[in-house]
C-alpha cells in the first residue's frame, strides 16, 4: 500500500512537473555559442536575469550546426516551450516554415523581420549606437585613421560599418575608415587569428582606434589591440573590461533587455515589429571604472549632445538596411 | 603599393604561413610513410586547446607546449594503431580524428573553465613573446636592409623559426638519411623494405609520430603565438589547407615552403585590400592565357575537354564583361575573396593535371600486410 501510493505520488510530482515544464519560455542560441562575450552572452544574460528575478526556468540549447535550426524549434515547440525566442538572423528562413505550424506558440526573433501574426520581430537601431562610438574614436584617434572589423559580409554588419564611419565623419569629416569582413560564412564569427591579423594589417596602415562587429572574432580584434597599444571599440555586451585601458568603450546592443521582456511578458506577449534604439536604451555606449579615464569631458560632451540629438531628430543617422546603402562609404 | 607596405604584406604572410607549414610538414612525413592523414585539422585543434588550457592554469606557455605536442602525439599514434596495427581505413580515422578533437575540445574546455569551450585569455608569460632580433634599432635607419631585417626577419614568435627551420631539417632528414631513404621506401614499397628485413610498422609509427609532433607545434602557434587562447573550432580549416598546399608542393620540403608562402601572402593580400585594382588588359591576358592553357591540356580526353572546355569559356566570358565594363585601358577590381580562392583553383588546378602531375606516394593510403 504504501509502495503503491509512493509510485502514485511520484507520478503525480512528475507529471506536476511536466505541466510546470509545458509554459517554460526557450531560447535558442547562434552558432557563435552562449559564452561569446558579445551577442549571444548578452542574450544568456537578459534569460539568466529573468531566471533570477522570478525563480522561473527556462529551457535552451545552443546550436552546433546551420542543420538543427529547424530541428531546434520544432523540437521546443512541440514540447509546449512558449515564449520561444532566437537570438540570432540566421533563424528567419527556419521560422518561416515553423511558425505557421505552431499557431498557439509565440515566437520571438531577434535582428531580423519575420512576418507572421505569431512572431515578435525585434530590431536593433545598431546605426544610432555604431554613431556614437563612431564620434568617440574620430575625437581619440590621433592619426586621423580609424579600423571597423565585421564578422560576416551581411547586410547587418554593414549596418554597424556604416552608422560607425558617419560617427567617425561628424568627428573629423577627413578622417579615413578602413574596413574589413572577416569572411562570407558563419565561421567568420569564430576566427580570432585572423581578427587579429586583419587588426595588425589596419594598424599598419595608421588605424589606432578599431572597432570589432565580430562576435568572437573580436576577441582577436581586441587582444591584438591591446598588445600593439591602440584603442578598440567592443560589441554587443560591454566588453571594457576585457583589456582596461585599452577598450575605448563598447556599443552596447541590449539583446538581453529584449530576452528579458519577451521572457518577462510570457506566453502573451505581443507579437509584430519591435525596434529597440537609443531613445528605449535598446543601444548606447558603455561607461564603467573601466574606461572612465580614457573618454575625457570633451568626449562624453559631444556623445551625450549627439545622443539626444538623434533621439529629438535633429541628426538622422543613414542605416544601410534601409536601401543597402550607404552614403558615406 | 610602396616598399614599406610590401614587408607589412610579407610580414602578415609569414605568421598566417607558420601554422600552414607546420602542418603542411607533418603532412608530408605522415604521408611520404604511406599513412594519409586528414585529421592535421583535428590534431591541431587538439594542441590549440590544450596548450591554451595549460597555460592558463600554469602561467607558463612552455608546459602548454609540451602538453599541446603531447596530446597531438597520442591522437597521432591513435590514427597510427588504427591504420597501421588494425590495418584500417586511414582516412577513415583521420575523419574520426577531426570528430573527436572538434567535439571534445568544447565539452572538456566547458567543464574546465566555464567559458563555453574557450579558455581564459593569456597573459604574460602564458604567451610566445615575440623575439626581438639584436641590432634591429641600430639597423633600422638603413634603406631597405633595415626595415627588411627588423620587421620582417626580426619580431616573430619563437615558433615561427622553429617552423622555418623544420623545412631544410626534413629536407635533409628525408633525403640524405638512411631514416629518410627507408621512410620514403615505405611510402613507396613497403614490400621492398620489409625484404630487406627492416620493420615497416616501425617506420611507419615514427612516421605518424613526426606528423604528431609538427602538427602539435602548428596547433600551439595558433592558440599561444597567433592568438591569446583557445576558441572552439579556431584552426578554421588551416589543416585542410595544409594539406591542399602539400599536393601543391607535390609532397617536396621546399616547395611546401613555397606552397605555404604563397598561400599566406595570397591570405595577407586579401586582408590588406578587400578589392586589388589592376589594369583590365592584363587581367584579360592572364584570363586568356589561362583558357587557352586549359583547353589545350584537355586535348586528348574528350571529357576533359568537356569540363575544362566550359571552365575557359566562363574566364573568357568574365574578360570580355570586364573589358566591356571598363575598356581594354581602364581598371579593373579584382574582389578579395577571389584572392583568397585562389590556393584552392590551383590545387584543384594541379590536382587535374594541368601544372605537372602531383603523384602521391604509391603505397599511400594501404595498410601493409605481410605476404604469408
Amino acid at each position: 500500500m504504501t509502495l503503491m501510493r509512493t509510485f502514485l505520488g511520484a507520478a503525480a510530482s512528475l507529471a506536476l512537473a511536466a505541466t510546470a515544464a509545458l509554459a517554460d519560455p526557450a531560447i535558442i542560441f547562434d552558432l557563435g555559442g552562449k559564452f561569446d562575450k558579445s551577442f549571444n552572452e548578452a542574450a544568456f544574460t537578459g534569460a539568466t536575469r529573468w531566471a533570477e528575478e522570478t525563480g522561473g526556468q527556462f529551457r535552451e540549447v545552443e546550436l552546433q550546426s546551420e542543420a538543427q535550426r529547424e530541428q531546434a524549434l520544432r523540437r521546443f515547440a512541440e514540447s509546449g516551450s512558449n515564449p520561444i525566442v532566437m537570438a540570432g538572423f540566421a533563424f528567419a528562413s527556419a521560422l518561416e516554415t515553423v511558425a505557421p505550424d505552431f499557431p498557439d506558440t509565440k515566437f520571438v526573433i531577434i535582428d531580423m523581420v519575420v512576418d507572421q501574426p505569431n512572431v515578435r520581430s525585434v530590431v536593433f537601431n545598431e546605426h544610432e549606437g555604431s554613431y556614437l562610438v563612431g564620434l568617440l574614436a574620430g575625437m581619440a584617434s590621433k592619426t586621423g585613421t580609424v579600423g571597423f572589423v565585421g564578422g560576416m559580409d551581411i547586410p547587418l554588419i554593414s549596418k554597424f560599418a556604416c552608422g560607425y564611419v558617419q560617427g567617425v565623419k561628424a568627428a573629423n569629416p577627413d578622417a579615413n575608415v578602413i574596413q574589413n569582413m572577416t569572411g562570407t560564412t558563419p565561421s567568420a564569427w569564430n576566427d580570432p587569428v585572423k581578427g587579429g591579423e586583419l587588426t595588425r594589417a589596419q594598424i599598419s596602415q595608421g588605424a589606432d582606434v578599431v572597432y570589432a562587429a565580430a562576435g568572437g572574432t573580436g576577441l582577436g580584434v581586441l587582444q591584438t589591440a591591446a598588445d600593439e597599444g591602440i584603442f578598440s571599440i567592443g560589441v554587443d555586451s560591454n566588453q571594457n573590461h576585457l583589456h582596461p585601458g585599452s577598450v575605448l568603450t563598447s556599443m552596447t546592443k541590449r539583446v538581453d533587455v529584449a530576452v528579458y521582456n519577451a521572457f518577462t511578458e510570457g506566453a502573451d506577449l505581443e507579437t509584430g515589429f519591435n525596434v529597440l534604439g537609443l531613445s528605449n536604451d535598446g543601444v548606447g555606449y558603455a561607461l564603467d571604472e573601466h574606461n572612465d579615464a580614457l573618454l575625457n569631458d570633451e568626449m562624453r560632451a559631444a556623445v551625450d549632445a549627439a545622443k539626444a540629438q538623434i533621439i529629438s531628430g535633429e541628426i538622422s543617422v543613414h542605416d544601410y538596411m534601409s536601401d543597402e546603402s550607404c552614403p558615406v562609404m | 603599393m610602396d616598399f614599406l607596405t610590401l614587408i607589412q604584406i610579407l610580414d602578415s604572410a609569414v605568421r598566417l604561413a607558420t601554422p600552414l607549414l607546420l602542418a603542411c610538414l607533418a603532412g608530408l612525413f605522415s604521408e611520404r610513410g604511406g599513412i594519409f592523414d586528414i585529421g592535421l585539422e583535428g590534431k591541431m585543434l587538439a594542441a590549440a586547446m590544450l596548450s591554451a588550457s595549460v597555460a592558463a592554469v600554469t602561467g607558463n606557455v612552455w608546459l602548454g607546449m609540451f602538453a599541446g605536442v603531447g596530446i597531438s602525439i597520442l591522437l597521432a599514434l591513435l590514427h597510427g594503431l588504427a591504420s597501421i596495427t588494425f590495418r584500417g581505413d586511414q582516412l577513415i580515422s583521420g575523419v574520426a580524428i577531426n570528430f573527436l578533437a572538434a567535439g571534445l575540445t568544447v565539452v572538456i574546455g566547458q567543464s574546465w573553465f566555464g567559458l563555453g569551450g574557450r579558455t581564459p585569455s593569456l597573459m604574460g608569460e602564458g604567451r610566445f613573446k615575440s623575439l626581438e632580433w639584436p641590432l634591429t634599432e641600430t639597423l633600422e635607419g638603413i634603406p631597405i636592409a633595415g626595415p627588411l631585417y627588423s620587421e620582417l626577419i626580426s619580431g616573430h614568435t619563437f615558433l615561427v623559426y622553429v617552423a622555418l627551420l623544420a623545412v631544410p631539417a626534413s629536407w635533409f632528414i628525408l633525403f640524405r638519411t638512411r631514416f629518410g631513404l627507408r621512410l620514403r621506401a615505405v611510402g613507396e614499397n613497403p614490400a621492398a623494405v620489409d625484404t630487406a628485413g627492416i620493420s615497416v610498422v616501425r617506420l611507419r609509427y615514427a612516421a605518424v609520430a613526426i606528423c604528431g609532433v609538427l602538427c602539435g607545434l602548428a596547433g600551439v602557434y595558433l592558440a599561444t603565438g597567433l592568438a591569446a587562447g583557445f576558441v572552439k573550432d579556431m584552426t578554421a580549416g588551416r589543416g585542410f589547407i595544409a594539406l591542399a598546399a602539400l599536393i601543391f608542393a607535390k609532397w617536396r620540403p621546399w616547395h611546401a615552403m613555397g606552397a605555404c608562402m604563397l598561400f599566406g601572402v595570397l591570405e595577407a593580400l586579401s586582408n590588406r585590400y578587400q578589392s586589388i585594382e589592376a589594369p583590365t588588359y592584363i587581367i584579360v591576358a592572364i584570363l586568356i592565357v589561362m583558357a587557352a592553357g586549359l583547353v589545350w591540356s584537355s586535348r586528348k580526353s574528350l571529357l576533359d575537354l568537356a569540363v575544362l572546355g566550359g571552365v575557359a569559356f566562363l574566364l573568357v566570358t568574365v574578360g570580355t564583361v570586364s573589358l566591356f565594363s571598363s575598356g581594354l585601358f581602364g581598371q579593373t577590381a579584382i574582389p578579395g575573396q577571389f584572392i583568397q580562392a585562389l590556393p584552392y583553383i590551383l590545387t584543384v588546378v594541379i590536382l587535374a593535371g594541368f601544372v605537372g602531375k602531383a603523384t602521391p606516394p604509391r603505397a599511400g593510403g594501404e595498410p601493409y600486410v605481410k605476404e604469408r
